[in-house]
């Protein structure tokens, strides 16, 4: 029998409504479907959450080989103080400066990165050789198969400021050779345009795919009016990729604490690093070669937590405007 | 018949000429890349090497490629994609499968627990010290398992099987097959481009990907992956080692061998990933359109 659940109507009427079936006709009859979720769910529950009970850490004076449980809480002075790692990230001046460095460089990147892709993927839109058209796309999406060691290096090259090509380039044209590499402002610079250069290729997939399912007659009555090509883009492309603009935005908006490790590890150099650390190099550092792991769980915990605050708001705007969300 | 103005013909070859100068800057560097590793040496000393080879010879690639550890580190990350890219694979479909029945008990509660890791991560050290007291740290095995299913990946699998028509399964139902039989015998085939999409995506991620590498496995450098002793290769670590062992003393030399090395970690997924160009496509729009 499926379970049912009645209601009554405005006119006094019962309506029975199916909700599904119990537990016991669900495993009976899909149990091979439990079945297929077992390595699944173990997956899930050994490597996303048992780390959770490590988190732990941040509150206690590790102990190498102890058992969680066991460990003592962190002390001050003999006194319990469970936030003793979080104040000292806090009073750490490297930490200030890695989350510092954490948040402008992502701020950069949405700022160069995220519009990159939009404009070649409206640029592409206008080409009407089709076969030279999918030869740029083949060319645009190769630096996304490239790794952050072989990008690093490719810049380190090319870069180079005695006989880099770029800066060649520059002598060339009578300029002065320019430490693209060595001096942190610059660096900065690079790094954002590394990010550029690997993604916008890859990134205008999406935009694409949204120009694609713009309504074509709309195009036509547009030309009939005597629109032309930038008239066009205007009032009829950008207005039919914003929903996917708005939400792509809002959504990497929510990682602007986020931080991968790869890229800023293979591209940073000793001469930078007052722009180039970053939290997760920060981490990297100080708890894994350095095994101070309260205070590098404590760093974690907090990029987590405040991460999942911005993902979350950025999700409910997403939703309020009438988008998805990544739920 | 419509002819075109002379304003927008120009307007036409404008667009071409950025998109020209596009794949000029995507290309250049890959091009440096190549000139270096096949140039002689004395031209590369003298810094004359752009985007052509000066003094063209395969010495650095016949030493890349005869070097044993090379060619171990070549064999192992290949092998380890292989093995990473298949498991991947099989834990995607099992998750998306069994999720796209809408009667199934407990369904919800499983896209929960799966949406909480979308979201929230317990940071870099319980990690490690988790792969710690698994005894997965200096273990190859931590190059495998700790990623073998990626939450998006199996999103975008699931759109797709969402997208196979319910008749096909529920007829399937009627003859007597199993559910296990309709994954296998309908959904899977079905579902060829989806696969070939996420393969790239899983392959691409393992043979690119160092930073695990990095932090798991620091003495048995027999289990390095090729990312990884290319950084170390080319950031010195470990650099008087490497010079003594190698015979990558001459400096000329040695900046073709890198650009050697470089290029043999990089021209098997070039090759490879042109050909999928219309899968991986397809996989990221619908990893954008989500049910």
């Amino acid at each position: 029998m499926a379970k049912v659940k009645t209601y009554t109507d405005d006119n006094g009427n019962n309506i029975i409504v199916k909700t599904g079936i119990t537990w016991g006709q669900s495993f009976k009859k899909y149990w091979q479907l439990y079945l297929l979720l077992l390595l699944p769910i173990a997956y899930l529950l050994i490597f996303k959450y048992t780390p959770m009970r490590y988190i732990v850490v941040a509150f206690k004076e590790y102990k190498l080989n102890m058992p969680l449980k066991e460990m003592p809480w962190a002390t001050t002075n003999k006194q319990v103080d469970y936030f003793k790692y979080f104040k000292k990230a806090f009073q750490n001046p490297d930490f200030l400066r890695a989350l510092r460095n954490t948040v402008k460089l992502n701020l950069l990147d949405l700022i160069c990165g995220f519009p990159a892709p939009i404009i070649f993927a409206l640029i592409l839109n206008e080409l009407c050789f089709k076969r030279f058209k999918k030869v740029v796309q083949t060319i645009a999406y190769m630096p996304h198969f490239l790794s952050w060691v072989i990008i690093a290096s490719l810049v380190s090259h090319l870069f180079a400021t005695n006989d880099g090509l770029v800066n060649q380039m520059i002598n060339y044209l009578g300029g002065e050779s320019i430490s693209f590499l060595g001096d942190p402002t610059n660096w900065v610079r690079t790094y954002v345009a590394a990010g550029v250069w690997q993604n916008f290729g890859w990134g205008s997939i999406i935009y694409l795919a949204a120009i694609a399912s713009i309504n074509t007659e709309l195009y036509e009555a547009a030309s009939v009016d005597g629109a032309g090509r930038f008239k066009k883009m205007w009032h009829i492309t950008l207005p039919g990729i914003k929903p996917t603009i708005v939400v792509l935005l809002i959504m990497n908006l929510g990682y602007i604490m986020g931080g991968g490790f790869e890229r800023p590890f293979a591209m940073k150099n000793n001469l930078v690093m007052e722009n180039a650390e970053v939290i997760s190099t920060f981490v990297y550092k100080v708890g894994i070669q350095q095994l101070k792991f309260p205070l590098t769980t404590a760093v974690g915990l907090f990029q987590s937590v405040v991460g999942l605050f911005f993902l979350l708001t950025a999700n409910t705007i997403s939703r309020k405007l009438g988008e998805r969300g990544i739920w | 018949m419509k002819v075109k103005s002379t304003s927008t013909k120009i307007g036409d070859a404008v667009f071409v000429i950025i998109c020209i100068l596009i794949s000029i800057i995507c290309i250049v560097p890959m091009l440096n890349l190549a000139a270096r590793s096949l140039s002689g040496t004395e031209f590369l000393i003298r810094h004359e090497v752009y985007i052509w080879p000066k003094g063209f010879n395969l010495e650095a690639y016949q030493t890349v490629l005869s070097d044993a550890k090379y060619q171990r580190a070549f064999v192992w990350t290949a092998f380890l994609t292989l093995v990473c890219t298949l498991l991947s694979l099989t834990m995607t479909a099992l998750c998306a499968y069994p999720l796209i029945f809408p009667k199934l008990k407990g369904r919800g509660f499983i896209n929960v627990l799966i949406t909480i890791t979308m979201f929230f991560n317990a940071g870099t050290i319980p990690n490690y010290l988790l792969m710690s007291d698994l005894h997965l740290l200096e273990n190859p095995l931590v190059l495998i398992i700790p990623a073998c299913l990626s939450i998006y990946n199996m999103i975008i699998m699931r759109s797709f099987f969402y997208g196979i028509p319910d008749s096909l399964r529920e007829s399937a139902e009627i003859d007597g097959a199993s559910y296990i039989k309709v994954l296998l015998k309908i959904y899977v085939p079905l579902s060829k481009p989806v696969f070939a999409s996420l393969a790239l995506f899983y392959a691409v991620g393992r043979w690119n990907g160092y930073g695990d590498a990095l932090m798991y496995i620091k003495t048995q450098k027999q289990f390095f992956p090729l990312q990884l002793l290319l950084y170390n290769i080319l950031n010195n670590v470990n650099a008087v080692e490497v010079a003594a062992q190698e015979g990558f003393m001459q400096p000329g030399l040695k900046d073709s061998l890198k650009a050697a090395t470089v290029m043999f970690a990089t021209v098997p997924i070039l090759l490879i990933y042109p050909w999928l160009q219309r899968y991986f496509i397809a996989g990221v729009t619908m990893g954008a359109v989500k049910e």
